[in-house]
């Protein structure tokens, strides 16, 4: 098919782990030993699979491994997978900042990247001198920028201050003129980089309208790496999941967000678990759902008894006062609802000594569908700084369509609350 | 499916040895331009005396020069004002070193930019060779003017028919700059030795690159005729020598030293280049 844009062959990238050092120097000439005498570089052999929580005896690792897909024309390809798994890798070989270790890319158009807004301002020049000079880097000519500098003043929304030196810009500002100046290029091919985490509720949405200009409007191809899933789902026609350098799955967006979704909060196993924050003087290590009579479950209907046992690991004592929160997300990442303590004015130090908190719903208020559960242990308050352990998607809870209300109807599914109130 | 070789351009992990794709630089040039105008104007922003800096540090250091070297040491400089035989040197030394030390940063001082996007990495050296030359014609600037005064004051100074030649020595001084530059610059990436090796070698080179005394001073010399080779195979000491002989007739102007120096800086340029290129795609990896 002549439609396809963008041809990706057997990528694979290697990268050496440690620190340069002597080691380095001796492989560098091993390997320029090996070139020598026509031979195949020694390293491309050796490598581990890139598993970050495992400790590994090798010094070297396939970041992306025979990495192969196409993209057609006017595609939004979406690129979504856990930390490390080869995302950012992959966008900085196609928009040629660093080269593959094995594999072509073929092209047909011009790629220009947005891996981050902003990229060549100097903080010395002014908002105008920078327009010029950042639309340059991304690969514009001075006419084309002449053509739109009106246009792109006039989104970033910094008219007043473009011939103001950047650096008086609060940073909100600097985005969004970066912002202005990368989406008004015209390459054939788009490559996004999360750019939509930053600037505010408004410039958020002017972005994401943009960006759904740019892919559907005038039929660009873009190429779109993010964690949020709720963007990923609206603006990519197509997407690839990535993990541990290798196309886990590829093929339609809606299949490919679920199964990375389910990915993320497959893991129970919470003592292993790495994604987490906080000090760790207490740690959690266990959390499971259990019914009326303490036994195991996995999935519960909405309107039963339902109890949440997290228990902890205490490693240091000297804690003053504890906070325990929890927090209820559908699979999209969207809060549904919160419980904190310190709101219901409880002391639970003793819980946590005895081991395990319970949480009991005597009916459970959620409608059928699935949900992520975050775990969240705080001292004194819950600023970043106090807290203990915070593990996002720490557990998975299936919940069937039930009878809240036991009026014999089952309620609707849908992932939302149930409210118990009074209609008068 | 049939294949089409139709690709506008392939990302390869080989690449031929010398791929440097001129069509594509040509695309850039604007930038090369903004580059440029992005240097001469950050350079002393935010500064009082501004541009003027430009002006003060030759001038500052040709005095120095002359009260230590000429007037201290009493290092003959022929029938040529002093003051002018050390400020013609600096002028040309200084073009070179600024090609050379700021080429030798490009890796290091862009780092965050490579990160981010693609652009041929040559325009940045590039750039910079483009940018000194600002400052060099500042300081020829000077030069002239001190020239003007002294043959005002009756020195029997003149420019010779070898300044036609001029241009074609800055280009000698600016392939040799960037060619060096080139080279340390990728070795700095993985191996910051040479960062810290650049910084007083090129004070060291300065002071065998007969910037502030001429070359046959040290032939004349018994104390230093087994060193001598050092200064005359110098390229940087005969291109400087060639300077002051066109402007100042003193010193030594030779058709074949000159060949020599032409041949060696394309040579140093085109290894540069082609080492430029290779660390340019990865380099990302390693800094």
């Amino acid at each position: 098919m002549s439609d396809i844009i963008l041809k990706a062959e057997n990528i694979s990238k290697q990268y050496r782990l440690g620190t340069v050092g002597s080691g380095t120097l001796r492989d560098d000439f091993k390997r320029s030993w090996a070139k020598l005498r026509g031979k195949e570089d020694p390293f491309l052999k050796v490598g581990a699979v890139n598993d970050r929580s495992q400790k590994s005896t090798e010094d070297y690792v396939w970041a992306l491994c025979d990495i192969n897909f196409e993209v057609k024309q006017g595609e939004v390809l979406g690129i979504i997978g856990k930390n490390g798994a080869g995302k950012s890798t992959l966008l900085k070989i196609l928009s040629r900042v660093t080269a593959p270790t094995t594999g072509v890319i073929k092209s047909r158009g011009r790629i220009a990247s947005l891996l981050e807004v902003g990229t060549g301002f100097h903080h010395e020049l002014t908002g105008r001198e920078n327009i010029y000079l950042n639309g340059a880097i991304l690969g514009m000519t001075k006419a084309e920028i002449n053509s739109k500098l009106d246009e792109i003043i006039d989104f970033s929304g910094c008219e007043r201050y473009i011939d103001t030196p950047t650096k008086r810009y609060s940073s909100g500002m600097t985005v969004r003129l970066a912002f202005a100046v990368a989406a008004h290029l015209e390459p054939e091919i788009l490559v996004v980089d999360e750019v939509l985490a930053v600037g505010d509720a408004e410039f958020q949405k002017k972005a994401i309208g943009k960006m759904q200009d740019i892919s559907q409007g005038e039929g660009r191809t873009v190429l779109f790496v993010s964690h949020n899933m709720a963007s990923v789902k609206s603006l990519c026609t197509r997407g690839i999941l990535l993990e541990q350098g290798n196309i886990k799955l590829e093929g339609e967006t809606d299949t490919i967000v679920n199964d990375y979704l389910n990915l993320s909060s497959a893991e129970f196993d919470l003592k292993q678990r790495t994604e987490r924050s906080g000090n760790g003087k207490i740690k959690i290590n266990n959390a499971q759902f259990l019914n009326r009579s303490n036994k195991v479950v996995q999935v519960i209907s909405s309107g039963d008894y339902l109890k949440m046992r997290v228990s902890f690991d205490v490693n240091e004592e000297d804690f003053e006062h504890l906070i325990f929160g929890f927090s209820i997300s559908d699979v999209h990442g969207n809060l549904k609802a919160m419980t904190v303590t310190d709101e219901m004015a409880l002391n639970i130090n003793h819980l946590i000594n005895r081991g395990y908190i319970d949480v009991e719903f005597s009916r459970l208020p959620l409608r059928g569908g699935s949900y992520n559960i975050q775990l969240v242990l705080s001292e004194n308050n819950t600023s970043v700084k106090n807290h203990l352990d915070v593990i996002d998607n720490a557990l998975n809870l299936k919940v069937l369509e039930g009878d809240f209300f036991r009026t014999g109807k089952i309620n609707r599914r849908y992932n939302a609350l149930v409210l118990d109130c009074n209609i008068v | 499916m049939a294949e089409h070789d139709e690709w506008l351009y392939e990302i390869n992990s080989k690449q031929p040895l010398l791929a440097i794709d001129f069509k594509e630089i040509w695309r850039y040039r604007d930038l090369l331009l903004l580059f440029v105008r992005r240097d001469i104007i950050s350079a002393y922003k935010q500064t009082i005396l501004g541009p003027l800096w430009y002006l003060i540090q030759p001038l500052f250091t040709g005095v120095i020069f002359t009260l230590v070297f000429n007037n201290i040491a009493s290092i003959s400089t022929g029938g040529a004002p002093p003051f002018l035989f050390n400020l013609a040197g600096i002028t040309m030394w200084s073009y070179f070193s600024q090609c050379l030390n700021n080429t030798s940063n490009t890796f290091a001082s862009n780092a965050g930019l490579f990160a981010k996007v693609y652009f041929p990495r040559i325009i940045s050296p590039m750039s910079q060779a483009i940018s000194a030359l600002f400052k060099l014609s500042i300081q020829l600037f000077i030069f002239t003017c001190f020239y003007i005064y002294f043959v005002l004051k009756g020195f029997a100074i003149s420019p010779n028919y070898t300044l036609w030649f001029f241009p074609f020595l800055l280009l000698i001084v600016a392939i040799l700059g960037l060619g060096t530059g080139m080279l340390i610059s990728s070795l700095t990436t993985k191996y910051r030795d040479f960062r810290i090796l650049i910084g007083f070698a090129t004070t060291l080179l300065m002071y065998v690159s007969a910037v502030m005394y001429p070359i046959s001073e040290v032939q004349n010399s018994k104390a230093l005729s087994e060193y001598t080779w050092l200064i005359e195979l110098n390229p940087i000491a005969i291109l400087i020598e060639a300077f002051r002989y066109m402007t100042l007739q003193e010193g030594i102007f030779n058709w074949g030293l000159l060949g020599y120096c032409g041949v060696l800086s394309l040579v140093v340029f085109f290894m540069g280049l082609i080492v430029f290129n290779r660390t340019g795609r990865n380099f990302i990896d390693t800094i």
